[in-house]
């Protein structure tokens, strides 16, 4: 698992690469009552606006890691925004993407350099 | 016997009534502080190199009798003339019912924003039969509670739906039947954020060349037009359809949701609320369902309390630019609740017969009213009606306005040959016989033909109002007993201090408030003629020049409608100045990071780009960094917003270079005026390096809050900037060009009886009361901002993070605690996350400040049994707060006593205030959104 400075986590599934927020991150927001995943198909570069999640005191816009295309977003958690609050490296994951350089997804954080991180 | 005179000052207003410590136990306060007298200790608080000079003086102070002696006269000099102009304001009757016990009544007009809901369930209640009531009569999903004015609202309607629209477009299309001023304001809106405004016929709109578009139904000319055909354009085009409808016509007319928009907007002014001479009244905005995360304002939504019972709150704050800042929905932070509230119950008092007797009945003189005139052979228009006609009189036109005058009725200007007119629920048969006569008919009004005009294809088939709760309330022993419960539900100003920090919650005294509800500044139409509104205008004259005095400014607008529509009117004064300067380049605005969540969104709203400067531990601008950002930015240097005396409560001393490095980078100094109540009379705005600030009315001068608005947010600018004040050299912000000036008269009232040194009194007295709170809770909660002498401002925040470590109290559990002990929590986590600003105001009594500081420190007491193990971390008084009385008749298994429980240190036994519902849910409310009137059997459940 690769984590980001912006406290996403991504796992690598065949093509593909997984994304969620972290736990620690899910802690720190509280309550999620809300989440907006972006459109099938969507093209997107690093830092685009992806995801909006809302809690009851904070909203939070995630950005999209890497460049790739979106695939695949986990309509469970719009229904029930829960589930992210529960098993936020888990089932609470929000979208499948495409890589379009995998390079740039190995110089992301280890889980050593991101617990570091939020030490 | 010789009779002497004591030293005893009956009348004293601003040392008797308004400021609540008397001479002594000033005395006593200025002992606990450590100061030998006021005068140290100001000088303590407040640095010499900015203090004002010379003294506020406006002449003797006013009693109250003379104070209303002196506004009776006044208000005699505005002309009783009833105002049939129309144009988005009519004449409504406020049911007394209605006048008395809402409008005229403190439990309601102290009140503040429902922010803390367990103790606002009354209002909250009344807010949600408004969002039912909007939502019923528009047809659409979900509706706000409250906006500003309708112009406002229709602007807000523009980007909102540049938020949801598909389509790429950047243009915005404008019926020209909306009325002038929506027109107006829409355009100043659009401007900085590059939005083109394409104003025209609904035939000429073009669908694909625009994001959306705003249709006034009926418009402003008293056309009724079927938007359909238009509206499945825009869809088609992937565009947005807005409509801005009267609520009084939608009881007979088809809803705009019937006929496919996707929001609308609109005034509830004449339900129950006077003119004002422009207001205040409240505005709505509602939507479908899919949209409503894109809705700007406050909605109330329904959720459970502990225990799983019914209760509201208010939802998606996350919206909200005290979250969102920069990137929030809308700046819109004060609106009209209190107005919103007076709409809803006459709704609810009327039910929905009544409101639809109520249009029938003024079609009805309206079509008497046309027939007549054209039995005199004059062309009327439209051929279909709802209120509203013009009629053509050529170059009779300026004879005809003249004549209605002096038979005591205003008519509308319409282009150079025509006259219009909008009949309204006070219109009598003598009214229309003038109108008449004003056109030469002299036949008594004695036709009882029965005759409708109003376009059959678009006649009303649904139901609305079908809620129990706008039927159950006809007869008035009725309706005053469901206002009383409400009202004694929540918790406002008349029952206890609420010690918000930059919320000055003063006392809004009786005397003050009086003169709002006389006839002659509540039935003024805010575009009479000027010969009639004499008496308003020497108000506005009068008190901008004492606003002008205490600011230190040269120039005044009334028109902004609360705080932060007035930052945004500064900002757009400020870029107005510099483009005519050749500076329209300059963009970027510098705001600490300290800073209201409205100043970030309002600049964004003024196209400007965001620049936050960061603070130093001791919460003072940093000021290296501040100079290093003003230096980088400097060709683009737009202005800097600050807040003074700062957020965190403090004479800041940098203030002054702060200014200096701005104006030397070519940028205009922007001061929130939010803190004034630190400053007036000891410090000027205008006078330590200030271009414009806004001036809260409704904290430092004495409107009261309603619940969340009313508000009035005027600007003071210096000289340079005079010249292009919205309305002048910038485009208008509100609707009506001062604002809502039916307030005036209170904060009016206030300077005349407080007079200069009563005014300059006052802010030293709320520096001693939040000094001696400072004093007697530091050692229990540490003030985290202080001065080098250890002074605060008008305000300090408590630290109560270290009980969260230590206890596992959070600041909501101290907040809510506090409920039982019948107090308003102070403000929860703002500026800092985690902590308590207090605010004492000069209103409060000593009796009353150590009142709450016993509460305080009895909760810290509380924490500290948690703390030391002798009560448990999750089932303790702090965790269960607040305490209901259905908590004192259930089954006790609590580890605490139930008299620890429901009568903490502080609390009344006698008067004892008693939350209505447990904690509230915040989660459940949001994830389970529910904003209209849940069904009867709901009530029923609560009322067992």
């Amino acid at each position: 698992m690769k984590f980001t400075e912006e406290h996403e986590w991504l796992l690598r599934e065949g093509d593909l690469v997984i994304v969620g927020i972290t736990e620690h991150a899910a802690n720190e927001l509280g309550d999620l009552v809300f989440v907006e995943l972006p459109e099938i198909d969507t093209a997107v570069v690093k830092d685009d606006h992806v995801v909006t999640i809302e809690s009851v005191k904070a909203a939070s816009d995630i950005l999209a890691p890497l460049d790739g295309k979106i695939v695949e977003v986990n309509e469970a958690v719009v229904s029930n925004p829960a589930m992210v609050s529960e098993d936020a490296q888990g089932n609470g994951w929000f979208f499948k993407m495409t890589v379009s350089d995998w390079a740039a997804y190995d110089e992301l954080l280890d889980e050593a350099e991101y617990l570091d991180l939020i030490a | 016997m010789t009779f002497k005179l004591t030293d005893y000052l009956p009348y004293d207003f601003a040392n008797r009534r308004h400021i609540g410590p008397s001479p002594s136990e000033i005395g006593e306060m200025l002992k606990v502080v450590g100061a030998a007298s006021l005068d140290d200790l100001i000088a303590e608080t407040i640095p010499a190199s900015i203090r004002q000079k010379t003294p506020l003086d406006w002449g003797k102070a006013l009693s109250e009798q003379e104070a209303l002696y002196r506004m009776r006269k006044v208000a005699e000099r505005n002309k009783p003339v009833t105002s049939l102009i129309g144009q988005g304001y009519y004449g409504t009757v406020t049911p007394p019912v209605i006048q008395r016990n809402i409008l005229e009544n403190p439990a309601w007009y102290t009140a503040y924003t429902p922010y803390q809901p367990e103790i606002a369930q009354g209002r909250l209640e009344a807010l949600l039969n408004f969002q039912t009531m909007i939502s019923d009569l528009t047809g659409l999903d979900v509706a706000n509670a409250s906006l500003l004015d309708e112009a406002t609202a229709g602007a807000e309607a523009m980007t909102m739906s540049q938020r949801v629209a598909k389509s790429k477009a950047t243009a915005f299309f404008v019926d020209e039947n909306c009325h002038q001023q929506t027109i107006a304001v829409v355009r100043t809106r659009a401007e900085p954020l590059g939005i083109e405004v394409l104003v025209g016929s609904v035939a000429s709109l073009d669908a694909a060349k625009v994001f959306a578009a705003i249709f006034q139904y009926p418009g402003t000319f008293g056309v009724i037009e079927d938007f359909v055909p238009a509206i499945a354009a825009l869809h088609a085009s992937n565009a947005v359809a807005v409509i801005a409808a009267d609520p009084l016509a939608l009881t007979l007319l088809k809803s705009p949701g019937a006929m496919g928009a996707d929001i609308a907007v609109g005034s509830t002014q004449r339900f129950g609320v006077p003119m004002g001479f422009g207001g205040p009244h409240a505005a709505y905005l509602a939507t479908r369902d899919a949209y409503k995360r894109a809705m700007p304002g406050r909605i109330v939504g329904v959720s459970i309390d502990a225990r799983g019972n019914r209760a509201y709150r208010l939802s998606l704050q996350t919206r909200e630019q005290h979250i969102r800042r920069e990137k929030a929905t809308s700046n819109v932070c004060t609106a009209q609740a209190l107005l919103a509230v007076m709409a809803s119950m006459y709704a609810v008092f009327h039910g929905p017969e009544g409101l639809k007797a109520i249009a029938q009945r003024i079609h009805r003189k309206t079509v008497r009213l046309v027939r007549g005139l054209e039995a005199q052979g004059f062309a009327v228009e439209p051929k279909e009606f709802f209120d509203t006609v013009t009629v053509s009189v050529g170059a009779l036109q300026s004879v005809i306005l003249h004549e209605a005058v002096e038979n005591g009725v205003n008519l509308r200007k319409v282009g150079s040959d025509r006259v219009g007119f909008s009949v309204d629920e006070r219109t009598r048969r003598g009214t229309i016989e003038s109108v008449w006569r004003a056109f030469g008919r002299t036949e008594p009004d004695n036709d009882l033909h029965h005759e409708y005009r109003l376009p059959k294809a678009l006649l009303r088939e649904d139901e609305y109002l079908t809620h129990p709760i706008f039927h159950m309330n006809r007869a008035e022993s009725e309706m005053t007993r469901y206002m009383r419960r409400l009202a004694d539900r929540d918790l406002a100003l008349d029952r206890a201090m609420i010690p918000l920090g930059s919320c000055t919650m003063k006392l809004n005294a009786t005397s003050e408030m009086i003169p709002v509800t006389w006839p002659e500044f509540s039935h003024v139409h805010p575009f009479a003629p000027e010969d009639q509104v004499e008496g308003y205008g020497e108000v506005i004259a009068d008190l901008s020049a004492k606003l002008c005095q205490v600011t230190g400014y040269d120039a005044i607008s009334m028109q902004p409608n609360s705080g932060a529509q007035g930052e945004y009117a500064g900002l757009l004064t400020i870029r107005a100045y510099q483009k005519a300067h050749g500076q329209g380049h300059r963009d970027v605005c510098l705001i600490p990071v300290s800073a209201h969540g409205t100043n970030p969104a309002s600049a964004q709203m003024a196209g400007l780009e965001v620049l936050i400067v960061a603070s130093r531990d001791n919460g003072d601008i940093d000021l290296d960094d501040f100079r290093t950002k003003a230096e980088a930015h400097s060709a683009r240097l737009a202005a800097c917003m600050i807040t003074y005396p700062s957020t965190h409560g403090v004479f800041e001393e940098t203030v002054t270079e702060v200014c200096a490095i701005t104006h030397q980078h070519g940028g205009q100094v922007y001061i929130d005026g939010a803190n004034m109540n630190a400053m007036v009379g000891l410090v000027q705005p205008g006078a330590i390096g200030g271009d414009v600030s806004h001036l809260n009315l409704h904290k430092t001068f004495c409107i009261p809050h309603g619940g969340g608005g009313p508000g009035m947010g005027p600007i003071g600018v210096k000289a340079h900037l005079a010249p292009f004040l919205p309305g002048a050299g910038s485009g208008a912000v509100s609707a009506a060009p001062f604002g809502s000036p039916s307030l005036l008269p209170i904060s009016w009232a206030y300077c005349l009886m407080m007079g200069g040194a009563g005014l300059t009194q006052a802010t030293r007295v709320a520096i001693l009361n939040a000094n001696y709170i400072a004093r007697r809770l530091d050692a229990a909660f540490p003030v985290l901002y202080k001065n080098k002498n250890g002074r605060v401002a008008h305000e300090c925040i408590l630290d109560t993070r270290p009980l969260l470590t230590l206890a596992g109290v959070s600041v909501d559990d101290i907040a809510k605690r506090l409920m039982d002990c019948g107090f308003h929590a102070p403000t929860m986590s703002w500026p800092v996350a985690g902590t308590l600003m207090v605010e004492p105001t000069e209103s409060e009594t000593k009796a009353e400040i150590d009142r709450f500081c016993t509460a305080m420190l009895a909760i810290r007491e509380e924490a500290r049994d948690i703390e030391e193990g002798r009560v448990d971390r999750d089932n303790n008084p702090l965790k269960n707060a607040p305490h209901t009385v259905e908590d004192l008749v259930g089954v006790w298994d609590r580890p605490y006593s139930r008299e620890q429980a429901c009568f903490p240190p502080g609390a009344f036994r006698v008067d004892k205030y008693w939350a209505p519902v447990n904690r509230i849910d915040n989660a459940f409310g949001d994830r389970n959104l529910i904003c209209t009137c849940p069904p009867l059997e709901d009530y029923a459940k609560a009322a067992e």
